[in-house]
């Protein structure tokens, strides 16, 4: 007889594969090429949200760091194609083990602090690596690097070089989001899904039921770390140009988790429902009241933060009927 | 590379962590007093900043005459953030860490549209004051007036921090800080107390505010640079004390200052992270913390 765990984590697969194709669809009637690009930017913070969740959510970390990660694949895939002339598609697996190892090398100091210790210290590595990136001249430095289109090989999946058309980075994007929610999908039902949400809940007895905490950890680090790593990758073959301040910066590092933590952090659908939320009112806000340069786009932005994070601090989702676990939830002893 | 060099990079760095220990006695305060680490703590900074250049274009006021008046307006400030924000982040039953942090990078955000959008988004400078366009010569050593002064300023507010703390209300607030539910058992108001304590908090990055205007430019973007200074100093301090906070920021001063010197300028602040991240490996809780 199936349990109703089981039965719950199929209907979630079976909405998430009618989302996917929903989404694979719904750029088709779309010409324009702003409201193209407006889908690919959120679809791309939507996986990047649900890697960060994968270690700020399920298992409790508040990162600030994932900037990193994310600069360092998007330079390991760029650094691979102009100087070994490596195609990207290869390339952005090798940005994520970087990204992954990024992860694990900061994870390594940083996890034996706790709390706010924790978050600050990776608020600053994440600073350091701008800062190198930006005196490194090797990888272009301030000036940044132009990601050149290979014209030999024209418009190409391999390559993942388009010259005009959008739509192929909108399924690069999708593909992402939806290999990181299959990801985090695998992760609610494995066990180390749960010694996570232990380690995440109560340290102290999760230890005493002889879990590993800092490897486990160094695992979720390493999953969210590449993970995001190859979302950078993706970001820099689309917009084909990468500079310190616009894939390293520090800010990066809050809008990366911003979507997981409004919409519902350590949730299926709380990144997607936050970036499906979030990532447009910020972009049209911006270009609808940002444009005259008087910042009324950031007030509005900033008030909306507040406003979700105060109103719904279980996160977006919840609004959707997602439940979210109350912390040591009845959920783990059920499955238990 | 002579002594003097070395005197003068010194001097310099120890008048700019000065500056940088009063930024992050504020962040150390409310931090120690609630748990609640400030992300717009670079914003209330960069509010008393512009407040000293508007009323000295204004009214010509010397910046110096300002201090008192933009202490106080940062007090208000803090008081109704607590009040209309904090309270309530505090009260959630959900992911309170996260959601303190969000709400306060939600007003940071909010503060630098505002500031863009009533001041514009160039840069601007206090450029004439009773300090400006002067140094003074120290045995060899010159040293830039409006430094110096700030320099000293912080010194006084922070000698004004100890002074309260060792008050009746220090002590309110300290026994809040050790247990907040068992205060209310003997009477003290721990909303009235909280509210108290992020008035202080901005009160004293505001005295840094005029402090700094006197020498450094304004933009709307001035605090996200000197608040991540904040959390490293408050960090390395140990969050919630002040005298690790003093000691910090003297320390971040001079290797910011020596790194700039000896290694490569552009990464003076490589130099001052790498310091912090080597103590933590030793010291996870910062040089003086307890929390």
């Amino acid at each position: 007889m199936e349990t109703s765990i089981t039965r719950r984590r199929r209907h979630e697969l079976i909405i998430g594969a009618t989302l996917l194709a929903v989404l694979a669809l719904l750029p088709l009637p779309i010409h324009d090429v702003y409201t193209r690009n407006l889908i690919i930017i959120t679809v791309l913070f939507a996986g990047l949200a649900q890697a960060w969740n994968v270690l700020g959510g399920y298992c409790g970390q508040i990162s600030l760091s994932h900037a990193l990660y994310f600069g360092v694949g998007a330079y390991v895939s760029t650094l691979l194609l102009t100087r070994a002339g490596i195609p990207p598609t290869v390339g952005m697996f090798a940005g994520g083990a970087l990204g992954g190892l990024m992860a694990l090398l900061v994870g390594w100091p940083c996890f034996r602090l706790s709390g706010h210790y924790y978050a600050i210290a990776t608020v600053v590595v994440g600073e350091i690596g701008y800062l190198l990136a930006l005196n490194w001249d090797w990888i272009g430095g301030a000036t940044g690097i132009n990601i050149p289109y290979v014209r030999s090989v024209g418009d190409s999946w391999l390559w993942l070089q388009f010259r005009i058309d959008k739509l192929p980075y909108h399924y690069a994007a999708l593909a992402f989001a939806a290999v990181a929610w299959l990801v985090a999908w695998l992760i609610e039902g494995s066990r180390w899904g749960f010694v996570w949400r232990a380690v995440k809940d109560d340290p102290v007895a999760a230890r005493s039921l002889a879990v590993r905490i800092f490897p486990s950890k160094m695992a979720a680090a390493a999953i969210s770390g590449a993970l995001t790593g190859i979302g950078g990758a993706i970001y820099a073959q689309y917009v084909g140009y990468i500079d310190p301040d616009s894939v390293l910066y520090g800010q990066l590092s809050i809008l990366i988790p911003l979507p997981a933590v409004l919409g519902g952090v350590g949730t299926l659908w709380g990144p997607l429902v936050g970036a499906a939320v979030l990532i447009p009112l910020s972009e049209l806000t911006r270009s609808y009241l940002g444009g005259s340069g008087r910042g009324v786009d950031l007030m509005i932005y900033g008030a909306l933060i507040i406003l979700v994070a105060l109103a719904r601090p279980q996160g977006l989702a919840s609004l959707i009927g997602v439940r979210v676990r109350a912390p040591a939830g009845a959920d783990d002893a059920a499955a238990a | 590379m002579t002594a003097t060099i070395f005197a003068q990079v010194a001097v310099g760095g120890l008048l700019m962590g000065l500056i940088y220990a009063l930024v992050a006695a504020g962040l150390s305060l409310i931090f120690g007093l609630m748990d609640v680490v400030n992300f717009a703590h670079g914003e209330l900074l960069m509010l008393a900043m512009y407040a000293t250049f508007v009323v000295w274009l204004a009214t010509g006021l010397d910046p110096l005459l300002l201090l008192i008046p933009v202490a106080f307006a940062l007090f208000a400030l803090g008081v109704a953030i607590y009040h209309l924000l904090m309270a309530r982040a505090l009260s959630v039953r959900f992911n309170r860490g996260m959601v303190q942090i969000f709400v306060t990078f939600g007003l940071a955000i909010l503060l630098r549209g505002f500031a863009q959008f009533t001041f514009g988004s160039d840069f601007k400078s206090v450029s004439s004051s009773l300090l400006a366009n002067r140094t003074i010569d120290l045995g060899g050593v010159f040293v830039p007036t409006p430094q110096l002064a700030a320099g000293i300023v912080s010194l006084l507010a922070f000698g004004a921090l100890l002074v309260i703390s060792r008050t009746e209300f220090g002590r309110a607030l300290e026994a809040t800080r050790e247990d907040r539910d068992a205060v209310a058992l003997i009477g003290i108001d721990r909303d009235r107390i909280f509210a108290l304590g992020w008035g202080l908090g901005a009160a004293a990055v505001g005295i840094a505010g005029v402090m700094l205007a006197t020498f450094y430019y304004v933009t709307p973007n001035v605090g996200a640079n000197f608040a991540l200074i904040a959390y490293v100093t408050v960090a390395l301090g140990g969050f919630g004390s002040l005298f690790g906070a003093l000691v910090a920021g003297l320390l971040i001063g001079q290797v910011e200052a020596l790194t700039a010197l000896l290694i490569e300028p552009s990464l003076k602040q490589v130099g001052m992270f790498a310091i912090y991240l080597a103590v933590l490996m030793f010291r996870p809780r910062g040089l003086f913390g307890t929390l």
